[in-house]
């Protein structure tokens, strides 16, 4: 790394700004779609939307987490980025194992592969950014 | 290869092709730009601002296709993706304002690399898949 900045750095800068960038997109996306399913169809697949939901709330508070920098908000961050690795692990296998769970394909679902896997590349980010920025005074 | 049915989808057209093709030429320029330590410069913007008008008329398109009758084959997936499409450009120029570093130009590069990604989804949403 050819970083010539002082180690302690804030969550909200640098390639920070880009982490939250990817994080409000799927925010965006996932809240979008969600929306309109819950609206339309919802009794359809109601796991599914409602994870897809799910999902979309843990995007924003992660985005909000990461942007507010701070104490607070690394935790808001490290516990929503937590959450989305374990939730997109689980749905993947979920979905694999089980294909009647999910009629309908969530944000999650394969490992995130309707999504390019971002998803699954995402929380796993997050988590070193949150790593790499963690001197941050106690 | 797609079937002839394609050729009547309002997401795949002239707009999507010059969609696509705008969006990964900005992010090759933005990425210039981040690997030479730039921030985002005007072509950046511009580049932008032509690329959020496009989508806007794309989604216009699609709009008027589904005010017309004509049904996406997912609508939830396909909606989801149009509203984060437009969203996408104004996205990447507030935060590249926020941030004038050459991470400002990496945002700008990475909005663009998944904008056409997006718009192919959007395509692929629009045809019926499995009847």
């Amino acid at each position: 790394m050819v970083e010539t900045r002082p180690a302690r750095r804030a969550t909200n800068t640098g390639p920070g700004r880009l982490l939250i960038a990817v994080y409000l997109l799927f925010a965006i996306a996932a809240t979008s779609r969600a929306g309109l399913q819950i609206a339309t169809r919802f009794d359809e697949a109601p796991v599914a939307y409602l994870l897809s939901a799910l999902a979309a709330l843990i995007y924003i508070v992660a985005a909000v987490g990461l942007a507010r920098a701070g104490h607070t908000g690394r935790r808001v961050a490290l516990a929503c980025c937590s959450l989305e690795l374990v939730g997109v692990v689980a749905v993947g296998i979920l979905s694999l194992a089980d294909k009647e769970l999910f009629p309908d394909e969530t944000v999650w679902s394969q490992f995130g592969s309707g999504y390019g896997y971002i998803p699954l590349v995402l929380p796993v980010l997050g988590l070193f950014w949150l790593w790499r920025t963690r001197r941050d005074p106690a | 290869m797609t079937s002839a049915a394609a050729a009547d989808s309002p997401v795949d057209g002239i707009l999507a092709t010059a969609s696509i093709v705008l969006s990964l030429l900005v992010a090759v320029w933005a990425l210039v730009a981040a690997v030479r330590h730039r921030p985002p410069d005007r072509v950046q913007v511009a580049g932008l601002a032509v690329l959020e008008l496009i989508l806007l008329a794309l989604a216009v398109v699609a709009l008027v296709a589904v005010g017309g009758g004509e049904r996406p084959g997912e609508p939830g997936a396909f909606f989801g993706y149009l509203v984060t499409l437009v969203c996408m450009p104004p996205l990447a120029w507030v935060l590249a304002r926020m941030e004038p570093t050459r991470w400002g130009s990496a945002i700008v590069c990475a909005v663009c690399l998944v904008a056409p990604v997006v718009v192919v989804r959007l395509q692929q949403t629009w045809e019926v898949l499995g009847g």
